[in-house]
Order: C-alpha cells, then sequence, then structure tokens
C-alpha cells in the first residue's frame, strides 16, 4: 500500500475513526473550539494546552481506541501538525500515546517514524503498543518484526498491532519459533495469541 | 493501614521497595525532583529526569498498585551552577502536566545568592501555574535557612498554606506552623528524624498541616519508615484515624490543592492490562 492510503483515518478492531468523528464526539466541549482557535492563531499555543486536554475534556472512552483526553489531542495536534515532534519530546506518557495514535491522522507522510522508534525502545508497554498502530506501516520490516516480537515479550496483546496478518511473513516466524523453543526449553508458556499467529504462519 | 509517602524518591529504588512498601500498605508516592548523587552538567539531563518523573516512573510504580505523581524544579544546590540554569526556561512545559501536583524541591541549600534567585523565581511560577510549593530546607544551617525561607516564601505573595517546608525538627516546626505554612518531617535510618521523635512532636504540635515522609533516595533510607511512624504512634497513644490523618488524609488534602492529584487514574488499569515488563523481567 501507499504511504497515504491510511492517511486521516485509524483502524481498530475493525471500526475505522477519522477526526470528524473526534470531533463531533467532543462538539460538547467549548474548551477544545477556543483550543483550536487559538492554536490556529499561534501554533506554539499548542505547548501549554495539549497536556491539559485531560483536566478539561475528561478521560473516559468516546470512540472506539479513543478516549476523550486522546482524541481532543488529536484534533488539537492536526491544528498544528508540525508541533508533533516537540509534543511528543515533551510529552508525558498520555501525550505521547496521544501523539503516536493521531500519527496516522495527519498529513505528514513518513516524517514521524523516528516518533515510532522512539517509542519502540521503550519499556512502557502503552508506549510500545501505541506506536504498532496503522502509522507503523512505515516501519521497515526488520524493525517491524522486531517490534512484534517485543510485544510477545512484553505480554501486550498481538490485536494491539495493525496489519498483523497481512504483513507477518516467513522471517517473522521464524523469529517466532526460535522464541517458542526457547521457552519451551525453559519450561515456559508461549502467550497463545503468539502461537495462533505461529501455527498460522507455518500452516501457509 | 492506607499510607500516602509525600515526599521519596523513587527513580533510585528498587522493583523490591516497591512492592515491599505495597505490601505494608504505601498506595500513593509524590516524587520530587531533586539532585543526584551526581551533579549534572546540563539542562538535557534535567529534561530526561523530568520526562522519567512523569513517565516511566508512574509507569513503573503502576504495576505494583501505587499511584505517582512528581513534583518539578530546578533544585538549590544546582541552581548554583550557570550551566544547568537554562532548565528553568524549559520548566512551564513539565509545570502543565497532569501528574505534577507542585514545584518543588526549591529553597535553599547553602543561601547563595544564586539560590536566592532561583527560588524566588520558581515561587512565581508556582503562582503563575496555580501549584503548591515544596520547599526543602537547608540540612546546615537549618534555623537560618528555615527562617529565611520562610522570609522568601511571603514576600513572594503565595498563599501559605500552599507551601510545605520539608525536612523541619523541633528546633524548626514552630516558625513553619506559625507562618501558616505545611510542616514536611523526613524520617531517616539515624539523621534528619527519627519515628520516637516524630511522635513526640505530634504530641506537641498537633496533626493539623504535618506532613511524614521517608524522602527515601540514593542515600541510607528506608521508604517504610512512614510505616513505622504509623506503628510508633499507634504505640504512642494515637489511634488508626489519627494515623490515616497524618499518612494519608493530609497529604491528601495537601497536594489536592493542585487540582490534578488522581489516586483513581486510568493509568493504572491501563499498565496493568498488557502489563507486565518488569513483574515478569520482560524485555
Amino acid at each position: 500500500m501507499t504511504a497515504n492510503d491510511d492517511a486521516g483515518t485509524t483502524r481498530r478492531g475493525g471500526a475505522m475513526t477519522d477526526l470528524k468523528t473526534l470531533r463531533a464526539a467532543l462538539s460538547d466541549s467549548p474548551w477544545l473550539t477556543e483550543a483550536v482557535t487559538a492554536i490556529e492563531a499561534d501554533p506554539k499555543a499548542i505547548g501549554a494546552l495539549f497536556p491539559a486536554a485531560g483536566r478539561r475534556c475528561g478521560r473516559g472512552a468516546i470512540a472506539p481506541g479513543w478516549t476523550a483526553d486522546e482524541a481532543a489531542r488529536a484534533i488539537m495536534l492536526a491544528a498544528a501538525p508540525a508541533e508533533a515532534d516537540d509534543l511528543y519530546r515533551y510529552g508525558d506518557a498520555d501525550e505521547k500515546r496521544a501523539v503516536l495514535k493521531s500519527l496516522p491522522l495527519l498529513p505528514i507522510g513518513d516524517a514521524a517514524v523516528p516518533l515510532l522508534h522512539d517509542a519502540l525502545r521503550t519499556n512502557d508497554t502503552r508506549l510500545v503498543a501505541a506506536a504498532l498502530g496503522p502509522y507503523a506501516a512505515h516501519l521497515d520490516p526488520a524493525a517491524w518484526r522486531q517490534a512484534v516480537l517485543k510485544c510477545v515479550f512484553m505480554g501486550i496483546p498481538l490485536d494491539a498491532v495493525d496489519s498483523l496478518h497481512k504483513r507477518a511473513d516467513a522471517a517473522l516466524a521464524a523469529m517466532l519459533r526460535a522464541f517458542a523453543d526457547e521457552r519451551a526449553a525453559a519450561g515456559r508458556e508461549v502467550p497463545a495469541d503468539a502461537q495462533q499467529l505461529l501455527d498460522e504462519l507455518m500452516g501457509a | 493501614m492506607r499510607i500516602f509517602d509525600p515526599h521519596i524518591h523513587m527513580t533510585s529504588r528498587t522493583t523490591d521497595d516497591y512492592e515491599r512498601m505495597a505490601a505494608a500498605g504505601v498506595r500513593a508516592v509524590v516524587e520530587p525532583a531533586f539532585w543526584l548523587g551526581q551533579p549534572r552538567t546540563g539542562p538535557q539531563s534535567f529534561t530526561d529526569y523530568f520526562d522519567a518523573l512523569v513517565g516511566w516512573e508512574p509507569f513503573r510504580a503502576a504495576q505494583f498498585g501505587i499511584r505517582h505523581h512528581a513534583t518539578i524544579a530546578l533544585n538549590p544546590k544546582e541552581a548554583n551552577d550557570p550551566r544547568c540554569r537554562p532548565v528553568l526556561d524549559l520548566l512551564p512545559r513539565y509545570l502543565a502536566k497532569d501528574g505534577v501536583v507542585a514545584v518543588g524541591e526549591i529553597g535553599y541549600d547553602s543561601m547563595t545568592a544564586a539560590e536566592d534567585e532561583v527560588f524566588a523565581r520558581q515561587l512565581a511560577l508556582a503562582i503563575e501555574h496555580d501549584l503548591p510549593a515544596l520547599v526543602h530546607t537547608p540540612h546546615r544551617d537549618k534555623a537560618r535557612g528555615t527562617e529565611r525561607s520562610i522570609a522568601v516564601v511571603s514576600e513572594s505573595g503565595i498563599d501559605p498554606g500552599r507551601v510545605v517546608l520539608d525536612h523541619l525538627n523541633e528546633l524548626t516546626v514552630a516558625a513553619a506552623l506559625d507562618a501558616g505554612m505545611w510542616a514536611g518531617f523526613s524520617i531517616y535510618p539515624d539523621t534528619k528524624m527519627s519515628p520516637t521523635r516524630m511522635v513526640k512532636i505530634l504530641h506537641e504540635y498537633g496533626m493539623e498541616r504535618v506532613l511524614v515522609n521517608s524522602a527515601a533516595d540514593w542515600g541510607r533510607s528506608d521508604p517504610l519508615l512512614t510505616v513505622r511512624t504509623a506503628e510508633e504512634m499507634l504505640a504512642g497513644g494515637f489511634t488508626k484515624d489519627d494515623v490515616d490523618r497524618v499518612l494519608w488524609r493530609n497529604p491528601v488534602e495537601f497536594f489536592a490543592q493542585s487540582g490534578r492529584l488522581d489516586l483513581a487514574g486510568k493509568g493504572e488499569a491501563e499498565a496493568t492490562f498488557a502489563g507486565n515488563s518488569i513483574l515478569r523481567g520482560g524485555s
């Protein structure tokens, strides 16, 4: 697929979410409307507004795979996409995650791939999972396979990985096989979803 | 027994400590930004440290069922190094975070002119960001340092009820309470304050506006001295409700003034969902 196939929408469990849906879900927040106006006038204003999203818009679920604070942050970021790097750099864990989840909704091509690499270096399961959404289509195959295997190691359910079955290949199967062998040698279990993926790849 | 440790440097502690703390009843902590054993030489090592205080450390704590908040500041010792000073311009980014419940630790180390300036400037940041302030009183020349801290705080215009003077002792507690500020006590194995002395202070000065912490860090210290103090209070004639007041309700009241204290945050459930790179010894 090309880089822009998914621009503007994210998938999760088959549901499509786009900025319009997120905006509609938060249409009752005058604070957000004012924030977006302020950011459109001065993109740097997002630095102080982005962290306040949870306190102003709440943190409950509002759309499949999206909480109110994440959605508000995606909407603000869409008004100043050039600020993504800076917001990620100075973000707390929730803000970083919101940036990662927003990436496929922004017209930025593959410019934010370094943010995925940063998130995948962490040991925070929430960041690693968020780095493997639709925007991970921009990761090269070696980095993507390492990331999938890292999920298995960290106990992150593999349904967090976008396009898993479409993208999983023989090289990933070999890595999962070696992982399963190591686990067997240690008398430890292989997580069910990893075993299932391995069976699927071997059987194909 | 539920314990809120309002001052502990978890960055320096192991998962064994988290495990023992959780088992002993510690359910919430505040981690103030402070100096490390090794002096820093530039703003970037501060920002990496602040990132950990609002990122990795709350995640680690959540895996043991402990809520973690932070206070952010340029500490007084490193305020004296001009190479570190530019971090002051980056503080507003961190003072805007959900998990940041005060400006701190600010105050004095050696009572220099540089410390005066940085202390006053950060009290102004506390007012600007509508946050309480956590003031470290110096270990050397403490009585004079405490008096001078009270003067600087009063001059800043911040409401004294939104300020805690920390590491107090028998000789400095009265001044802090008389000034309308909160009185913080750090219970250490053999220096700052002990559980027995703490109980005497509670008998003499009462429980209002008193915070008890372990201040455990990279030095010889013990994250369970809050619990030991609670036990000493019970042995010394205080009730279970008194213990709950001093070791839970008081710190909640103080930090709730930030409007950001979240004792049932979503981070906890979600960090445990996918759980457990640390518990399993994972990646």
